[in-house]
């Protein structure tokens, strides 16, 4: 067994703004091995997008990387600049977009899309390039690529575009990928086509995916490992059987409470009071204390950590014994 | 009686390129087929919803039941009264005034440069009524802070917006809402406070919603009863228990496979084929034939009625 | 309110002091303070502006008494006591023992009067039509747009040129001076209405279909309700940016007016007036009846301008 295809280590991301420093993602840690999906869930706000920015270094100034390390296969690359981190970006991490119309420049054919990725990043002659970029298509599922390739992105559907761009992440092989909301834009079965072919290739070739969503079903049917975020930080990480089986974060048990469930019928859904706390504006100790039902004192002014690997952030993980509760 | 009945209702879009391209890339016009013959009921105090894809024509009937968008033929009545027929004036003000809408987008709904009591009372200030103390009475019942009122939209978040949109839905003491995907642009935990605080609000007031909306598990959630579009026609109306229990069309088999199961860990199923078929050349027959594991020579001739079947009206020929 | 100076997108309604409150505490408010461009240029338009406003108790002398007149006193040299009277001028004179720098003071006077009304009358003009196209559409929209189509094909100083010599042609004689100024007025605003309906129209576009829109347009208000209360305030922005940047050029347009002869006329000289009287005496050697006007003129236009320029970029959310 070999280390992990990437490896993030306390990576902290700031923003200055006039009212002080935010810090979208606070100090967070995790891996991801060969052939395994880790889906980062969270709320708008939460920075989980943000993490996969930082990654393939496409933070919109003036956020920056401000501490941590970030390795993938071994390299560490939050240090690389400009063209070394373009060579890398595009030959070893590939990415997948909310939405597939602006990933795809709408007046180059796919097929010519596909052949310079593949150029820029293999040594391989424009036919041999070809040859490959067609493969791609065929294997992301897109009927008659040898024709298809002379298509533009708008002579496609939503559904058939996205894959496109998951050919185009996939054709220079890349041993990660990040998906940030791959199927929000899409249909019920258009989501359910993509997600398995996500599956299906990562087992296929052991590719590392990043998958970015906000959506607790994608998560439970996608992914093996979940990491739950919240105000920038970790709230819990761990098998996706475990965490959303059994949370216990609180937070992470609240969100699984408010999904509406066909096994609940017309209950009142749970609720989580109040709303994520603004970056400006975070409480002091953990930030889920004011929405907690469980908090303590310590919760107010202590930060709870997350163990080493798996676990919740939480001074009172769930399940409580009954004088607690 | 229903407190709406929607009869036969069709609506065309001309989608045609302009007179000029036409001519001179010798196209046709083209028009697209948006809602296709529908017609149901809307009982008082009680929640239908409408869920299907995009392109299924639910928003499209959603503003045709308001009166934003009219109707190419078919009726849509109110309590009797068809708002695009009708030609007494003090009849229409008194429909309009029953009937309210809440959408998706929470940040263009709002007036980003009116102060949240201007925006709330509107409904109720352009017919000239006094309404003093009306947006702060409104603010409480959706769970804001009367001081909320002073402020402008962009001082609160995506639900704190739709509880404001909700309030000025309720400012004209409407008896029917018509919630166009008020949850989806929303995280969970705030779609569950929204959903909550709708249930709430209906039992309050007594009021009929119109719920439109893509996700299968909330509408399960919200709905008496549940009308399942494709490409602009109604293929199976039911009951919510019903219809996830024993869905009988295949389309709505296949949509309740594909949705994501929070249960399911890991599950590998073979996912559903095809895709939404273009609305300008919508196959023949039954329209969702080129999918169907169950098609035969009838279905792409021709098209299913709406049947009664076992607790549900459904339109296909071989369902049983 | 002179301690502070206002940023230029001061609320509409600047009565309510909270508005103005959020305007000062305001990310616009805070990027005009770091922005040592738009203080500056800020500042001196401001300051430019008292001085022609209160031109009659800043300037020395009063340039349009002909008893205050010196005619011993023409062609002092700046700073130079006169050889004849030995009165001493900042800016010296001109041939008739004008003090300069009061007549640049009362020439700013007019052409700022000038410019600014200009650009209120095209916007207006510009704004209503603009409103009218987008929200309105059909034919209404490809008459307004084909004529403003069909004027951007000429050059705007040719159009005003057209305008004010047609107006001249139909005013009776004894009120032609009288009127000169209004008709040059009418002549640069009809110029330069075009670009305000553009840009409304293409904002109307915009915001006619987002939901707020829909929601006042479903509780039956009338659609000139919307236009101005809803859709205008949102469209304010851009036509900002625009007026500023339009408010330079017609000084310039007005300037060059003048300087061809066809402006303001002799008895109410403009900057652009000054340019031109001053020209004739360049190469005698009284270098300062040319030089410092055209001096003023390109401080003022360059200074408006350049707020304009910021302004633009401070209100473009994908520059921020």
């Amino acid at each position: 067994m070999t280390g992990p295809i990437l490896s993030i280590r306390n990576l902290t991301v700031e923003i200055p703004t006039r009212h002080g420093i935010l810090r979208p993602v606070d100090g967070i840690s995790y891996d991801i091995g060969r052939g395994e999906i880790l889906g980062i869930v969270g709320e708008s706000g939460a920075g989980k997008s943000m993490a996969g920015n930082a990654v393939i270094d496409l933070l919109s100034p003036p956020a920056h990387i401000a501490g941590g390390e970030i390795w993938v296969n071994g390299t560490r690359i939050d240090q690389l600049k400009g063209d070394a981190m373009r060579r890398l970006r595009g030959k070893e991490i590939g990415m997948v977009f909310q939405d597939p119309l602006t990933s795809l420049n709408p007046l180059l054919r796919i097929g010519d899309q596909l052949t310079e990725t593949i150029l820029a990043h293999l040594p391989l002659s424009r036919a041999q390039a070809k040859d490959r970029a067609i493969k791609a298509l065929d294997e992301v599922g897109i009927p008659g690529a040898t024709e298809r390739i002379n298509s533009y992105p708008h002579e496609f559907s939503g559904g058939m575009r996205q894959r496109v761009v998951i050919a185009l992440a996939l054709c220079a092989e890349p041993s990660l990928i990040i998906a940030d909301e791959p199927t929000t834009a899409l249909d019920v079965s258009v989501q359910a086509q993509i997600i398995a072919l996500l599956k299906a290739l990562c087992r296929n070739r052991g590719t590392a995916v990043m998958l970015i969503t906000h959506d607790m079903g994608v998560i439970a049917e996608a992914a093996d490992r979940v990491a739950v975020m919240y105000a920038g930080k970790l709230a819990e990480l761990g098998a996706v059987r475990d965490v959303l089986g059994a949370p216990r974060h609180p937070y992470t048990d609240g969100l699984m409470g408010s999904t509406p469930l066909a096994s609940r019928g017309k209950a009142r859904l749970h609720q989580i009071p109040g709303a994520m706390p603004a970056l400006d504006n975070l409480p002091q100790g953990c930030a889920f204390h004011p929405r907690c039902p469980y908090a303590q004192s310590i919760c107010k002014t202590q930060m709870p950590t997350l163990a080493d690997g798996d676990g919740a952030a939480c001074f009172f993980p769930l399940p409580h014994t009954a004088e607690v509760a | 009686m229903p407190l709406v009945s929607v009869k036969n209702l069709t609506r065309i879009f001309d989608v045609s390129k302009p007179w000029l391209n036409r001519v001179i890339e010798r196209r046709k016009k083209a028009f697209l087929t948006a809602v296709n013959d529908v017609s149901f009921e809307i009982e008082e105090r009680s929640v239908y919803a409408l869920v299907g894809e995009s392109g299924s024509g639910k928003s499209t009937i959603g503003k045709m039941l308001v009166g934003l968008l009219q109707p190419s033929s078919g009726s849509v009545e109110i309590r009797g009264v068809d708002l695009a027929r009708e030609t007494d004036a003090a009849k229409i003000d008194g429909v309009r005034a029953d009937i309210q809408m809440i959408f998706q987008d929470p940040f263009a709904s709002l007036n980003p440069r009116w102060r949240v009591r201007d925006i709330i009372v509107e409904p109720v200030a352009s017919r000239g009524k006094d309404t003093t103390g009306m947006a702060e009475k409104l603010l409480e019942q959706v769970g804001l802070s009367v001081r909320d009122a002073g402020k402008f939209p962009h001082e609160f978040s995506g639900g704190q917006r739709q509880r404001i949109c909700i309030a000025r839905a309720l400012a004209s003491e409407p008896k029917l809402i018509v919630c166009d995907e008020p949850t989806s642009a929303l995280d969970v935990s705030v779609q569950a406070q929204v959903l909550n605080l709708m249930s709430d609000l209906r039992d309050e007031f007594g009021l009929t919603y119109l719920f439109i909306s893509h996700d299968l598990t909330v509408v399960q959630h919200m709905a008496d009863k549940v009308g399942v579009l494709y490409l602009g026609m109604l293929v199976e109306e039911a009951a919510p228990d019903e219809l996830f229990d024993d869905p009988k069309h295949p389309y709505t088999q296949m949509l309740l496979d594909a949705a994501p199961k929070l249960g399911d860990y890991g599950r590998d199923v073979p996912p559903p084929v095809g895709e939404i078929p273009d609305p300008i050349n919508p196959p023949t027959g039954c329209p969702y034939h080129p999918r169907c594991p169950l098609v035969q020579d009838v279905c792409r001739r021709d098209r299913p009625v709406l049947r009664k079947l076992r607790g549900a009206r459904v339109a296909c020929h071989m369902a049983e | 309110m002179t301690d502070t100076p206002l940023p230029p997108d001061a609320p509409i309604e600047v009565k309510d002091p909270s508005r103005l409150r959020l305007a000062l505490d305001s990310d616009f408010f805070y990027t005009f303070k770091r922005s040592p461009v738009a203080v500056v240029s800020f500042s001196v338009v401001s300051i430019m502006v008292l001085a022609a406003v209160f031109a009659p108790w800043i300037a020395p002398h009063d340039p349009f008494n002909p008893g205050s007149l010196n005619l011993m006193n023409g062609f002092s040299a700046p700073m130079e006591p006169n050889a004849f009277t030995g009165d001493i001028f900042w800016l010296g004179t001109d041939d008739q023992g004008r003090d300069v720098f009061s007549t640049i003071l009362y020439g700013m006077r007019i052409s700022l009067f000038v410019g600014a009304a200009a650009v209120a009358f095209a916007m207006v003009l510009g704004v209503t039509l603009g409103l009218l196209a987008g929200y309105v559409g059909g034919w209404t929209e490809t008459i307004i747009m084909r004529i403003a189509d069909v004027q951007l094909t000429f050059p705007a100083i040719l159009v005003a040129m057209l305008i004010f010599g047609v107006a001249k042609g139909i005013t009776p004689v004894e009120y032609r001076d009288q009127m000169a100024i209004w008709v040059l007025i009418l002549a640069i605003g009809l110029s330069d209405w075009v670009q305000f309906a553009r840009v409304v129209r293409g904002a109307t576009l915009v915001e006619k279909n987002k939901e707020y829109v829909q929601a006042a347009r479903l509780i039956g208000r009338t659609s000139p309700a919307i236009m101005l209360r809803h859709i205008l305030p949102n469209v304010l922005s851009p036509v900002l940016v625009i007026a500023t940047i339009s408010l330079a050029l017609a000084i310039i347009a007005e300037a060059t007016l003048s300087f061809l002869g066809v402006g303001a006329p002799p008895t109410q000289p403009s900057l652009g007036t000054l340019i031109r009287i001053g020209q004739g005496f360049l190469f005698s050697g009284e270098w300062w009846i040319l030089l410092f006007p055209a001096v003023t003129l390109l401080t003022l236009a360059l200074s408006v301008n350049l707020l304009g320029d910021w302004l633009r970029d401070a209100l473009n959310p994908r520059l921020r």
